[in-house]
């Protein structure tokens, strides 16, 4: 270390000038780090003192890893405020996903709403109406729960075909994240449900003004009106400050920046639910109201981002979830559905959520054709593109959750591709 | 709280002031949040039952009108006839295309309620300047729109009634319940499949459609 370096770093910090500091934040002094035989060299970082605790009050990812990010693609729509980006899953270890990286979903762009002026409104068939702050709403009981949340589109790209190289775009329609809020039965309860009542139009308070009907078993169920995500308050475009939770249904139904839930007999047939997330059937008919995510699985390590680099060992890892409850097993096949072995499962295995599963595997550098098989508590057998196709066409849009294929080549790059 | 728990209530309320005073805990639960009334709910209140048009306000609006306000104010993203500009949603065309290649969903081809429209399109229509639309010309534009599909003649006018009585050419086009799970697969472990893998897409890397891996500066 000299001395004038040190000597730049204590005027760079006495100027209170955090961003000069971050621009001479030390970089390794010997490229190769003791891989060429040479003796180890002590890099720069370990001779001089690094930033405090108040240099970052809120901290945020290592500059290293800023490639680590949320990624649209921008064909797909024509407006960024009605639009999605993807979660980057070949990046993600274990189940939580961090709330910047959660895939996003807009009509209508994300509101700026000031907490202290927002409200909940429940009326339609209840006994009172009633409006709440968000002070009243974060004193009633709360739980907290981690959940999966899935757009109905995700995969929806590759019904013809495989067509996104890469797991980013084929399968980053999903997060999974602790949630804290209150149980809608417990708000439901409070402004007194009239018997009559059976499904509830919940609506955003963001320039789409999303609404979406509910049947009213499932909000009485294990519905949770939302003020928190991993620990802090809700992200922005996840819903600031309050959002629904309807665990493992939809994306769409858990409608962001919640402002009213209104009760009454019958679905309201909104635009949300009958131009849009109705799945088209080769007959020419639309089903409606198919909310539950069924069981999907996908590897994402490897994958066509995280190319294999050595032949070897490899621990084939990827992530299985089933809106109807907890993933029972993950099954691995190598060769493209022939034969399978069962992967390991990371506990604790929750309901509704994401669950790791890892397979200890050796790469002999000969193509490969890997594929994950999700099965969920209830017996579901996630199914072949083959199967699904013959059921549902291909222009159904939304609900694709087969089994999914990558193809690792010769030279350990992964492709995306659809097998028979 | 059912009927008969809230007429126990009332049975205890009468017996005396400690007991009114626990019918009133269960009856408010946990006693948080205030009451609203209906009138002051009211500007946020927009939902339009797509079914049977409830909650459509008093008021109409002539197809002329709405021609001249969709020009002004949709026609540079929806297209002078409502046939989409560039990649901008389309709002009318599509009739049996929906048993096709490649289905185009529109209001017309798609939708099965008409209240729907009015109900979308005052709460969230024009896209950069959602709820600016009153009830009249939210009327007279959704006439414009079904005018476009051939739904109404150009010389109409639209109120709550005309908009709850048109059928829509998809009404009986949706199946509501879900029949999934749909496909029963079999966990299958061995030999599954013999011969060697057929692969049956293999355009994903050469498509080009996959944005890079580097963040947007
Ligand atoms: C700046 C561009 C823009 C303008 C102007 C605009 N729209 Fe839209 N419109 C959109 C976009 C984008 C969507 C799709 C939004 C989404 O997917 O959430 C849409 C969707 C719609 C739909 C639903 C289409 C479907 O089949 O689901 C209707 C109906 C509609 N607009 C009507 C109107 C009317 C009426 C006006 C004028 C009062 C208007 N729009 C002005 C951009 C625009």
């Amino acid at each position: 270390m000299n001395t004038g370096r040190r000597g730049f770093f204590g005027r760079s910090l006495a100027a209170g000038g955090i961003a000069a500091l971050a621009a001479q934040h030390p970089k390794i002094a010997a490229a190769s780090g003791g891989l060429d035989g040479k003796p180890l060299e002590v890099p720069d970082w370990t001779k001089m003192l690094g930033p405090g605790v108040t240099a970052a009050p809120y901290g945020a990812p290592s500059e290293f890893e800023k490639d680590v990010v949320r990624r649209n693609v921008p064909w797909l729509t024509v407006s960024e405020q009605a639009s999605i980006n993807f979660t980057p899953l070949q990046d993600l270890d274990g189940i939580i996903t961090p709330s910047g990286l959660c895939f996003e979903r807009h009509h209508g762009g994300v509101p700026a709403i000031e907490p202290d002026l927002h409200r909940l409104v429940i009326h339609g068939m209840v006994r009172q109406p009633l409006i709440f702050t968000m002070s009243d709403l974060v004193r009633f009981p709360s739980v907290s729960r981690i959940h999966f949340l899935e757009c109905p589109a995700n995969g929806g790209m590759e019904w013809k075909g495989a067509q996104m190289a890469g797991v980013q775009f084929s399968h980053g329609m999903v997060h999974c994240c602790e949630w804290t809020g209150v149980r809608l039965s417990t708000l439901l309860e409070e402004a007194g449900v009239a018997p009559a009542a059976k499904w509830l139009l919940a609506e955003g308070a963001d320039a789409a003004a999303m609404t979406r009907s509910i049947p009213l078993d499932k909000a009485l169920d294990d519905v949770i009106v939302a003020y928190s995500q991993n620990g802090e308050r809700i992200r922005p475009e996840q819903g600031y400050p309050l959002r629904l939770i309807v665990p493992g249904w939809e994306g769409n139904v858990q409608v962001k920046w919640l402002r009213r839930l209104k009760l009454g007999e019958r679905p309201w047939q909104h635009r949300e639910e009958t131009s849009k997330y109705t799945d088209l059937m080769p007959d020419g008919k639309a089903r409606q109201f198919t909310f539950v995510q069924e069981a999907n699985s996908v590897i994402t390590a490897p994958c066509p981002e995280k190319p294999l680099k050595a032949k070897g060992f490899c621990e084939i890892r990827g992530i299985a979830w089933s809106g109807r409850g907890k993933i029972s097993r993950v099954d691995v096949s190598l060769d493209g559905g022939a034969n399978w072995q069962t992967a390991e499962l990371q506990t604790p295995v929750l309901d509704k959520c994401l669950t790791r599963f890892r397979l200890p595997s050796r790469w002999q550098g000969g193509p490969v054709f890997l594929q994950s098989r999700a099965i969920d508590e209830t017996g579901y057998v996630q199914p072949t593109i083959e199967q699904l196709r013959q059921v549902r066409g291909v222009n159904s849009v939304y609900h694709k959750n087969s089994i999914h294929t990558w193809r690792v080549n010769q030279d350990g790059s992964v492709d995306n591709v659809q097998v028979l | 709280m059912s009927t008969m728990s809230r007429f126990s209530s009332l049975l205890l309320a009468a017996a005396g002031l400690l007991a009114a005073s626990v019918a009133a805990a269960q009856q408010r639960g946990y006693g948080i949040g205030h009451k609203i009334t209906d009138a002051q709910i009211a500007p946020w209140n927009i939902d339009i039952g797509g079914e049977d048009g409830k909650g459509l306000p008093p008021g109409k609006g002539s197809v002329a009108a709405g021609e001249k306000l969709y020009v002004q104010q949709c026609a540079s993203c929806h297209g002078e006839f409502g046939e989409g500009n560039g990649r901008w949603p389309e709002l009318m065309g599509g009739q049996g295309s929906l048993r096709g290649e490649d289905p185009r969903k529109t209001i017309g081809s798609f939708w099965p309620w008409a209240p729907t429209i009015f109900d979308y399109v005052r709460r969230t229509m024009p896209f950069t300047a959602p709820q600016s639309l009153d009830n009249d010309e939210t009327y007279a534009v959704v006439a414009y729109l079904l005018h476009l599909n051939d739904l109404l003649p150009a010389d109409a006018v639209l109120d709550a009634k005309s908009l709850t009585t048109l059928k829509m050419p998809n009404r009986d086009g949706f199946i509501a319940g879900d029949p999934r799970p749909d496909v029963k697969a079999q966990p299958c472990m061995k030999d599954c499949k013999t011969g060697p893998v057929k692969v049956l897409s293999d355009l994903a890397k050469s498509l080009g459609v996959t944005p890079t891996q580097k963040p947007k500066d």
